[in-house]
């Protein structure tokens, strides 16, 4: 890895991602890495995995200082997973403690973590505050039973306003996450799920298309015929109605799948995966990001934290991006946010045309800006291809 | 059995350049693929000591990869091979030389058939004792017959369990006259009678007859190339002699060269002295191409030329045209040097460069049918390593304007606009021959395909010969499978060309969002016009990807739209999320999808994957495999 010498890479924004690869239950769309297991063998466990993990921290920091890209404070913090609630909340503190005491967090850093609706009490959400939490993403994914059931989430829906509300009550942002197009989820499902999301009044709701990946359950199941396949025209409806609905209520998008209240209440750390910031992406599988090199963790947890203990970075494989890959990966994630993507004269007949076809703002194209329009974000993958081929 | 005479001092009497012609037997085998006929030239080769035990290999005279694995005979040879016969007279052993004229076994080459049959003065008609004579076979028997050649009727296999000799001998003695004793009984795989049939040829087989001091005639009956030698022509002298070192005259192009070698094969080429009347061999000039040899043409003496061709010369005429062109565009050089070698050995195949809309740079290529058109475009993948897509094959249509202006289209997207006032398209006879209870179903396909009864013949109880005129058009495109499916496989196919006729044509053109395809034009009966825009926009729906916008494709003649379908446009392409920050996932994605665009031609505002061109023009294509086994 060598990036020490891009100039101004020290000077980008930086951000920091834990994973936790635990659940309770394994959902049959998931495909993320993550196991249901407390004991996983080799020293890995989920009573362990703070250790681990705060291990990675300094071998982390030790590689930035080596790079000469150390010396930046952390702007966000997100616990992905896997189900990061399912750890002792004083596990997850521990985490944030290693990357505040090692970097140090911006007086107004962002932290989040996801959470589960079945899997968190108040005095969760009052610990996880203190702990220096400022936000939390709740699985909602529906509202409606049979969904739920498709989607093997085993949460009562009736349980999230109590979470939301006890997460207000800890001071916590909310986000609700959605999921649309599952499998035998009709227009009028969807609509109560975004209806129930509304009634809550959340800052921020991210809505997932269902993206049925090759080796999940899901996927045999509906190899198998057990299950209808999911369908790209019926999530086009759902998208356009989930825009429509939010934006009545006052959510404004600012990237293809999240829309927030106000722009203070978008969420950083997503915004710099599509803004190629640099961040560290810390545990098993996890993906970094830094100064044009992106690597990857080895995705077990056992040989994950054997590497740790070591004194190894478990990183598995390192990409070095190619000037072509660079200014590819920038269109395809600068597409997908609402200040649109500044591009160069040689674009600009390209740009008229995505404007004459719905695609793209006329009037942002007119100042050089690829601006997606609610058509132009389903078929993002269409102007991205457009753009770079 | 005979002695082998190649030992003996006999062998002097039947030397090459020095042979009496009462002394030289002329004779080809007509055969049906699959009956044996290059099996029993292995038992001939071996019994008569031209070639060793040792050297014996299975077809050795099928030189050809292709001709080996299909089974077929693509290029004929010639044979020269020693036997002895006692005469019964004196007790001595009087040498023979025999020349055996392998001929091509298929309908494409009816030409080359015709050249190599003027070269002989006797066939061996050779049956499958287990199946009876095949149409293609009963066609060849026939331009046998026409040419009076002595025809000896031969069922082959006797040793197969299901063979039925009694049978067959009936049918055979029914066709060409006689006793079905007269039917020698042979194995080619044990090579049982084959001693008692090659005392048959030099008893049956008159002996050529020609002047040997007129000015010399030779008929050229096959023409190969050979990297390292150039073209290799083979002859039958009528007329005179040829000697090495001559110049020879080529009687069509008026060309001279000069004769750097003359032989005879045995099978492996041997160096004479020259040839003499009657006399079969080689004769090599250092000519690249085929085309300045060609099948048909007299050879004779430059310095004292005859003064008469031998009659039956005719230029090839490519009847099926379809267009070729390389799955990757970059291939397009290697493809025109690839047909300019196969050129130099087929003096049959025509090509032009053509562009398409649709399929980029390619050729329109014309070929004497649909085999000759299967084996070039193997030839083309498997020596030349190209990857390639064919157009559907079309026949030549001459279309005649209302202003009398006339136009010769050979690919329909040629086809005029405007006032036509007639279109004419070629005909052919068939022969078909089949058992007699698929009579009704064969009737049904020809009548559905434009044929009219031309007249029935039942050969035997249970088997009948169908003949029908047929538009070729109708022939080229799935009629061999048609037939094949339809009788169980037992109907065999024969046919001519028979002229040609006026015929209710029309062009049916497929639009894509209002943009010709040019690749997917065709010519067809006003009738089947609507069939034929039915399928290929079903079909080219199943594979054209849906666009960000709505894609008609239509069907039309002229500018009456006949068929449409809608591909819907596409609503959603994005992909919801990036999983834990794993974009290089996405970006590989965003590669492939750079990649694939490469492979995207654009009609008109439309992006189409080449292989929904191919997968629609391949699956209407089908069946040129099974024409080839016929």
């Amino acid at each position: 890895m060598s990036g020490a010498g891009v100039p101004g890479a020290a000077a980008t924004r930086f951000g920091v991602y834990l994973h936790v690869p635990f659940c309770s239950v394994r959902c049959g769309y998931c495909d993320f890495n993550t196991y249901t297991a407390t004991e996983l063998g080799g020293g890995a466990s989920q009573a362990s995995y703070a250790a681990s993990a705060v291990a990675e921290v300094a071998l982390a920091d030790a590689e930035l200082r080596r790079r000469g890209l150390a010396g930046r404070p952390v702007e966000t913090v997100f616990f992905g997973g896997g189900t990061p609630t399912l750890l002792p909340t004083a596990d997850l503190a521990r985490m944030l403690d290693a990357v505040d005491r090692t970097w140090g967090l911006v007086p107004d850093a962002e932290v989040t973590t996801e959470a589960n609706p079945d899997s968190v009490w108040a005095a969760d959400l009052q610990a996880l505050r203190d702990a220096g939490f400022t936000r939390v993403s709740f699985g909602m994914q529906s509202a409606v039973p049979h969904v739920l059931a498709t989607l093997d989430r085993t949460h009562d829906p009736d349980r999230v306003p109590q979470v939301v509300a006890w997460a207000r009550d800890a001071g916590l942002a909310v986000s609700l996450d959605l999921i649309y197009g599952t499998p035998g989820e009709s227009l009028d499902d969807w609509r109560r799920s975004l209806e129930a999301v509304l009634a809550l009044e959340p800052d921020h709701v991210s809505a997932y298309a269902l993206t049925i990946e090759p080796g999940t359950r899901m996927h045999t199941r509906v190899r198998r015929g057990e299950l209808p396949g999911v369908d790209g025209d019926d999530q086009a409806a759902k998208y356009e109605l989930a825009d429509t609905l939010l934006a009545e209520a006052g959510y404004g998008w600012y990237e293809i799948s999240n829309w927030a209240r106000r722009p203070e209440q978008r969420c950083r750390h997503n915004v710099a995966y599509w803004r190629s910031h640099d961040w560290w992406g810390i545990g098993p599988g996890a993906h970094s990001h830094l100064a044009g090199t992106r690597f990857w963790n080895v995705k077990h947890p056992r040989a994950y934290a054997q590497r740790v203990a070591a004194g190894e970075l478990p990183v598995a494989e390192t990409e070095q991006l190619t000037a072509e890959q660079v200014a590819d990966e920038h269109v395809l994630l600068g597409i997908r946010l609402v200040d649109g993507l500044p591009l160069g004269a040689e674009h600009r007949a390209t740009l008229h045309e995505l404007a004459a076809d719905g695609l793209v703002d006329p009037d942002a194209a007119g100042a050089g800006v690829a601006r997606l329009t609610r058509r132009g974000r389903l078929l993002a993958d269409t102007v991205v291809g457009r753009l770079v081929a | 059995m005979p002695p082998i005479l190649s030992q003996s001092a006999q062998a002097d009497r039947i030397a090459p350049a020095a042979t009496p012609p009462e002394l030289l037997r002329n004779f080809c085998i007509i055969a049906h693929i699959d009956h044996g006929k290059s099996t029993l030239a292995d038992r001939m080769l071996q019994l008569t000591g031209v070639v060793e035990e040792r050297q014996m290999r299975a077809q050795y005279l099928d030189r050809m990869d292709i001709e080996r694995e299909r089974g077929i005979t693509i290029k004929s040879q010639a044979v020269r091979m020693p036997w002895g016969v006692v005469d019964e007279t004196t007790g001595e052993v009087v040498p023979y030389a025999l020349n055996m004229i392998d001929t091509p076994g298929h309908v494409d080459f009816t030409y080359e058939v015709s050249r190599s049959l003027a070269a002989c003065e006797g066939a061996v008609l050779l049956v499958d004792a287990a199946q009876g004579i095949e149409a293609q076979t009963l066609a060849n028997l026939y331009l046998a017959m026409e040419n009076d050649l002595a025809i000896i009727p031969v069922l082959n296999k006797i040793d197969l369990p299901a063979a039925q000799p009694e049978k067959y001998a009936e049918e055979l003695a029914n066709l060409i006259g006689g006793d079905p004793e007269d039917c020698l009984k042979v194995s080619g795989k044990t090579g049982e009678g084959v001693p008692a049939l090659l005392d048959r040829i030099v008893a049956e087989v008159p002996q050529p007859v020609g002047d040997p001091d007129a000015p010399a005639r030779a008929m050229i009956f096959d023409s190969v190339y050979d990297t390292y030698r150039g073209v290799v022509t083979y002859v039958r002298v009528v007329d005179g002699h040829l000697s090495p070192r001559e110049r020879i005259l080529m009687h069509s192009t008026r060309a001279t060269h000069e004769l750097l070698e003359i032989g005879v094969s045995s099978p492996e080429p041997r160096p004479t002295a020259g040839l003499g009347v009657g006399e079969v061999g080689y004769l090599i000039t250092g000519v690249k191409d085929v085309r300045q040899s060609r099948v048909g043409d007299t050879v004779t003496n430059a310095a004292k030329p005859a003064s008469e061709a031998l009659p039956g010369y005719a230029d090839p005429k490519p009847m099926v045209f379809s267009g070729l062109y390389p799955i990757d565009g970059s291939d397009y050089p290697d493809l025109r040097e690839a047909l300019d070698k196969l050129k130099l050995n087929d003096a049959a195949l025509t090509y032009e460069p053509e562009t398409s809309v649709a399929l980029g740079f390619g050729f329109r290529c014309g070929f004497l049918g649909l085999l000759h058109l299967e084996i070039v475009r193997e030839r083309l993948e498997r020596e030349f390593n190209l990857d390639l897509i064919s157009t559907a094959p079309n026949v030549v249509y001459d279309v005649t304007m209302e202003d009398g202006k006339e136009v010769v289209v050979t690919n329909p997207s040629e086809f005029p606009e405007g006032k036509i006032a007639s279109v004419r398209e070629p005909l052919v006879k068939a022969t078909l021959l089949a058992p007699s209870e698929y009579v009704g179903t064969i009737m049904e396909l020809c009548q559905s395909r434009r044929g009219s009864l031309k007249g029935m013949d039942y050969l035997s109880e249970d088997r009948v010969e169908l003949r029908y005129t047929l538009p070729l058009a109708e022939i080229i495109f799935d009629f061999f499978d048609q037939l094949k499916s339809r009788t169980r496989g037992y109907a065999t196919l024969d046919y001519e060309l028979a002229g040609d006729a006026e015929a209710n044509l029309v062009k049916v053109d497929i639009l894509l969002q209002g943009e010709t395809v040019d690749a997917f034009s065709a010519i067809v009966h006003r009738d089947k016009a609507y069939a034929y825009g039915v399928s290929m926009t079903e079909k080219l729906k199943e594979l054209i990807p849906r666009q960000q916008f709505e894609v008609p494709i239509q069907a039309a003649v002229g500018s009456r739209i006949i068929a449409r379908e809608t591909v819907r446009a596409l609503r959603k392409d994005v992909l919801a999320k990036c999983y834990g920050g794993d974009i290089s996932r996405k970006r590989k994605l965003l590669e492939k999808q750079k990649e694939g665009k490469k492979r995207m031609k654009n009609i008109g505002r439309v992006e189409v994957p080449q292989e929904a061109f191919v997968a629609a023009l391949s699956s209407d294509a089908g069946g040129g495999k099974e024409t080839a086994k016929k």
